[in-house]
Protein backbone atom coordinates (compact mmCIF):
# COMPACT_ATOMS: atom_id res chain seq x y z
CA UNK A 1 0.00 0.00 0.00
CA UNK A 2 3.09 2.58 1.37
CA UNK A 3 4.96 1.22 -1.51
CA UNK A 4 2.32 2.11 -4.68
CA UNK A 5 1.11 5.27 -3.01
CA UNK A 6 4.21 7.00 -2.37
CA UNK A 7 7.39 5.50 -3.45
CA UNK A 8 6.37 4.44 -6.86
CA UNK A 9 4.71 7.91 -8.11
CA UNK A 10 7.76 9.61 -6.22
CA UNK A 11 10.11 7.31 -9.22
CA UNK A 12 7.90 7.66 -12.04
CA UNK A 13 8.28 11.91 -10.70
CA UNK A 14 11.77 11.19 -10.80
CA UNK A 15 12.21 9.71 -14.33
CA UNK A 16 9.78 12.06 -15.75
CA UNK A 17 11.26 15.03 -14.10
CA UNK A 18 15.08 14.23 -14.29
CA UNK A 19 15.54 14.96 -18.06
CA UNK A 20 14.99 18.91 -17.13
CA UNK A 21 18.39 18.68 -15.47
CA UNK A 22 20.50 17.45 -17.77
CA UNK A 23 23.17 19.64 -19.12
CA UNK A 24 22.85 17.86 -22.53
CA UNK A 25 19.44 19.87 -23.55
CA UNK A 26 20.05 22.57 -26.02
CA UNK A 27 19.20 26.08 -24.07
CA UNK A 28 19.77 29.56 -26.43
CA UNK A 29 22.38 30.93 -24.88
CA UNK A 30 22.65 35.41 -25.10
CA UNK A 31 25.40 34.77 -27.58
CA UNK A 32 23.07 32.19 -29.71
CA UNK A 33 20.47 34.44 -30.67
CA UNK A 34 21.92 36.11 -34.20
CA UNK A 35 19.16 33.61 -35.93
CA UNK A 36 16.84 34.96 -33.19
CA UNK A 37 17.41 39.08 -34.10
CA UNK A 38 17.09 38.55 -37.74
CA UNK A 39 14.73 40.97 -39.16
CA UNK A 40 13.15 38.18 -40.59
CA UNK A 41 12.14 36.88 -36.94
CA UNK A 42 9.80 40.26 -36.84
CA UNK A 43 6.24 39.63 -36.38
CA UNK A 44 5.53 43.11 -37.93
CA UNK A 45 8.12 42.66 -40.70
CA UNK A 46 5.23 43.01 -43.45
CA UNK A 47 3.50 45.84 -42.62
CA UNK A 48 0.71 44.80 -45.25
CA UNK A 49 0.32 41.54 -43.14
CA UNK A 50 0.35 43.24 -40.06
CA UNK A 51 -2.52 45.73 -41.44
CA UNK A 52 -4.38 42.91 -42.68
CA UNK A 53 -4.01 40.78 -39.95
CA UNK A 54 -5.50 43.81 -37.76
CA UNK A 55 -8.36 44.13 -39.84
CA UNK A 56 -9.45 40.76 -39.47
CA UNK A 57 -8.67 40.66 -35.35
CA UNK A 58 -10.87 43.97 -35.18
CA UNK A 59 -13.85 42.72 -37.74
CA UNK A 60 -13.73 39.74 -35.50
CA UNK A 61 -13.58 40.50 -31.99
CA UNK A 62 -14.44 44.35 -32.32
CA UNK A 63 -11.21 45.75 -30.52
CA UNK A 64 -7.87 46.05 -31.95
CA UNK A 65 -4.43 47.43 -30.98
CA UNK A 66 -2.91 45.87 -28.03
CA UNK A 67 -0.10 43.83 -30.36
CA UNK A 68 2.67 45.85 -29.58
CA UNK A 69 5.92 43.92 -27.93
CA UNK A 70 9.08 45.80 -27.51
CA UNK A 71 12.61 44.50 -28.65
CA UNK A 72 13.59 41.69 -31.16
CA UNK A 73 14.27 38.34 -30.25
CA UNK A 74 17.82 38.97 -29.56
CA UNK A 75 16.91 39.12 -25.43
CA UNK A 76 18.92 42.07 -25.79
CA UNK A 77 19.22 43.05 -21.83
CA UNK B 1 -10.20 13.13 -4.64
CA UNK B 2 -6.34 12.26 -4.17
CA UNK B 3 -3.96 14.95 -2.37
CA UNK B 4 -0.31 14.63 -2.66
CA UNK B 5 1.14 14.38 0.96
CA UNK B 6 4.03 15.95 2.28
CA UNK B 7 6.77 13.27 1.23
CA UNK B 8 5.27 13.90 -2.45
CA UNK B 9 5.88 17.37 -2.11
CA UNK B 10 8.80 17.23 -0.46
CA UNK B 11 9.91 14.90 -3.54
CA UNK B 12 8.87 17.32 -5.99
CA UNK B 13 10.60 20.43 -4.61
CA UNK B 14 13.77 19.02 -4.86
CA UNK B 15 13.19 17.51 -8.17
CA UNK B 16 12.15 21.06 -9.15
CA UNK B 17 15.21 22.76 -7.37
CA UNK B 18 17.75 20.17 -9.64
CA UNK B 19 16.18 21.16 -12.63
CA UNK B 20 16.99 24.59 -12.28
CA UNK B 21 20.36 25.17 -14.85
CA UNK B 22 22.71 26.78 -12.41
CA UNK B 23 24.83 29.82 -14.56
CA UNK B 24 28.84 28.87 -14.99
CA UNK B 25 29.11 32.56 -15.46
CA UNK B 26 32.81 34.14 -14.55
CA UNK B 27 32.15 35.73 -11.30
CA UNK B 28 34.04 39.19 -9.82
CA UNK B 29 37.39 37.97 -8.04
CA UNK B 30 36.98 34.94 -10.04
CA UNK B 31 40.42 34.40 -12.95
CA UNK B 32 39.15 35.85 -16.41
CA UNK B 33 40.02 33.18 -18.85
CA UNK B 34 43.30 33.84 -20.72
CA UNK B 35 42.52 35.54 -23.76
CA UNK B 36 45.48 34.45 -26.06
CA UNK B 37 44.36 30.68 -26.25
CA UNK B 38 40.89 31.86 -27.91
CA UNK B 39 42.60 34.18 -30.47
CA UNK B 40 45.18 32.37 -32.23
CA UNK B 41 47.27 34.41 -34.82
CA UNK B 42 45.21 37.65 -33.54
CA UNK B 43 46.52 40.76 -32.40
CA UNK B 44 45.86 41.50 -28.37
CA UNK B 45 47.24 44.81 -26.97
CA UNK B 46 49.76 44.57 -24.03
CA UNK B 47 47.80 43.87 -20.65
CA UNK B 48 50.26 43.91 -17.65
CA UNK B 49 49.90 46.75 -15.65
CA UNK B 50 46.88 48.01 -16.99
CA UNK B 51 42.80 47.86 -16.45
CA UNK B 52 40.94 46.48 -18.81
CA UNK B 53 37.80 46.41 -19.94
CA UNK B 54 36.56 43.42 -22.12
CA UNK B 55 33.31 43.67 -23.99
CA UNK B 56 31.25 40.75 -25.20
CA UNK B 57 29.00 42.21 -28.20
CA UNK B 58 27.56 41.21 -31.55
CA UNK B 59 26.25 42.76 -35.19
CA UNK B 60 22.52 41.62 -34.12
CA UNK B 61 22.35 43.20 -31.07
CA UNK B 62 21.55 47.11 -30.80
CA UNK B 63 22.78 48.20 -27.68
CA UNK B 64 25.95 47.12 -28.38
CA UNK B 65 25.72 49.19 -31.25
CA UNK B 66 24.83 52.13 -29.53
CA UNK B 67 27.96 51.17 -27.03
CA UNK B 68 30.73 51.83 -29.68
CA UNK B 69 30.66 55.72 -29.68
CA UNK B 70 30.66 55.70 -25.73
CA UNK B 71 33.68 53.05 -26.20
CA UNK B 72 35.46 55.18 -28.92
CA UNK B 73 35.61 58.23 -26.51
CA UNK B 74 36.85 55.89 -23.30
CA UNK B 75 39.39 54.37 -25.24
CA UNK B 76 40.47 57.78 -26.38
CA UNK B 77 40.40 59.78 -22.79
CA UNK B 78 41.91 57.38 -20.36
CA UNK B 79 44.10 55.01 -22.91
CA UNK B 80 46.93 57.07 -21.39
CA UNK B 81 46.05 56.83 -18.13
CA UNK B 82 46.82 52.90 -18.17
CA UNK B 83 43.20 51.81 -19.81
CA UNK B 84 42.50 49.40 -22.61
CA UNK B 85 39.30 48.23 -24.02
CA UNK B 86 39.56 44.58 -26.13
CA UNK B 87 36.23 44.27 -27.86
CA UNK B 88 35.06 40.87 -28.39
CA UNK B 89 32.46 40.50 -30.87
CA UNK B 90 30.73 37.05 -30.95
CA UNK B 91 29.53 36.83 -34.38
CA UNK B 92 30.15 33.93 -35.92
CA UNK B 93 29.94 35.08 -39.81
CA UNK B 94 33.07 37.56 -40.85
CA UNK B 95 31.28 39.11 -43.22
CA UNK B 96 28.46 41.20 -40.66
CA UNK B 97 31.60 41.71 -38.58
CA UNK B 98 33.98 43.44 -40.89
CA UNK B 99 30.85 46.11 -42.22
CA UNK B 100 30.21 46.96 -38.67
CA UNK B 101 34.03 47.50 -37.81
CA UNK B 102 34.11 49.76 -40.92
CA UNK B 103 31.57 51.38 -39.87
CA UNK B 104 32.23 52.22 -36.83
CA UNK B 105 35.76 52.67 -36.60
CA UNK B 106 36.41 52.01 -33.19
CA UNK B 107 39.67 53.09 -31.52
CA UNK B 108 40.05 50.26 -29.42
CA UNK B 109 40.98 46.75 -30.22
CA UNK B 110 38.28 44.40 -31.66
CA UNK B 111 38.73 41.05 -31.96
CA UNK B 112 36.27 38.38 -33.25
CA UNK B 113 35.29 34.85 -31.33
CA UNK B 114 34.07 33.11 -34.52
CA UNK B 115 33.93 29.16 -32.95
CA UNK B 116 32.08 31.05 -29.60
CA UNK B 117 35.01 29.43 -27.86
CA UNK B 118 35.95 32.52 -25.19
CA UNK B 119 32.25 33.13 -24.64
CA UNK B 120 31.01 29.76 -24.22
CA UNK B 121 33.40 29.75 -21.38
CA UNK B 122 32.57 33.44 -19.58
CA UNK B 123 29.01 32.86 -20.36
CA UNK B 124 27.55 36.21 -20.12
CA UNK B 125 23.98 36.85 -19.21
CA UNK B 126 23.09 38.97 -22.09
CA UNK B 127 24.67 40.88 -24.80
CA UNK B 128 26.36 43.33 -24.34
CA UNK B 129 28.10 42.45 -21.06
CA UNK B 130 31.63 43.59 -20.03
CA UNK B 131 34.10 42.49 -17.63
CA UNK B 132 36.88 45.33 -15.82
CA UNK B 133 39.99 43.69 -14.83
CA UNK B 134 42.19 45.81 -12.73
CA UNK B 135 45.79 46.19 -13.19
CA UNK B 136 46.48 43.16 -11.71
CA UNK B 137 44.12 41.04 -13.99
CA UNK B 138 41.62 40.50 -11.12
CA UNK B 139 38.19 40.88 -12.29
CA UNK B 140 36.12 43.44 -10.41
CA UNK B 141 32.86 44.75 -12.28
CA UNK B 142 30.77 42.70 -14.65
CA UNK B 143 28.23 44.99 -16.23
CA UNK B 144 25.38 43.74 -18.11
CA UNK B 145 23.76 45.76 -20.82
CA UNK B 146 24.22 48.99 -22.37
CA UNK B 147 21.22 51.72 -21.47
CA UNK B 148 23.18 54.70 -22.98
CA UNK B 149 24.35 57.63 -20.70
CA UNK B 150 23.63 56.65 -17.34
CA UNK B 151 25.78 53.19 -18.30
CA UNK B 152 28.36 55.16 -19.22
CA UNK B 153 28.94 57.30 -16.76
CA UNK B 154 28.52 54.49 -14.09
CA UNK B 155 31.22 51.92 -16.17
CA UNK B 156 33.62 55.35 -16.70
CA UNK B 157 33.41 55.93 -12.74
CA UNK B 158 34.26 52.49 -12.20
CA UNK B 159 37.47 52.49 -14.39
CA UNK B 160 38.43 55.71 -12.86
CA UNK B 161 38.70 54.64 -9.23
CA UNK B 162 40.60 51.55 -10.48
CA UNK B 163 42.99 53.58 -12.37
CA UNK B 164 43.47 56.00 -9.33
CA UNK B 165 44.82 52.65 -7.12
CA UNK B 166 47.96 52.21 -6.15
CA UNK B 167 49.80 49.72 -8.67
Amino acid sequence: MKFSAIILPSLLLVCAVSGCSSAKLTRVQPWERATLADYTMRPDRDSLHTAMSEHIYFSREASSGGRGVGGSGCGCN
Amino acid sequence: MWYPNKTLLAWLLVLVAGATSVRAEVKVGAPFPELAASFVGGTLPAREGRVVLIDFWATWCSPCKASFPFYNALQTELAPRGFTLIAVSVDEKAGPYEDFVKRFKPTFTTVRDGDQKLVSSVQPAAMPTCYLLDRHGVLRLVHSGFHGDADGRKLRAEIIKLLDEKP
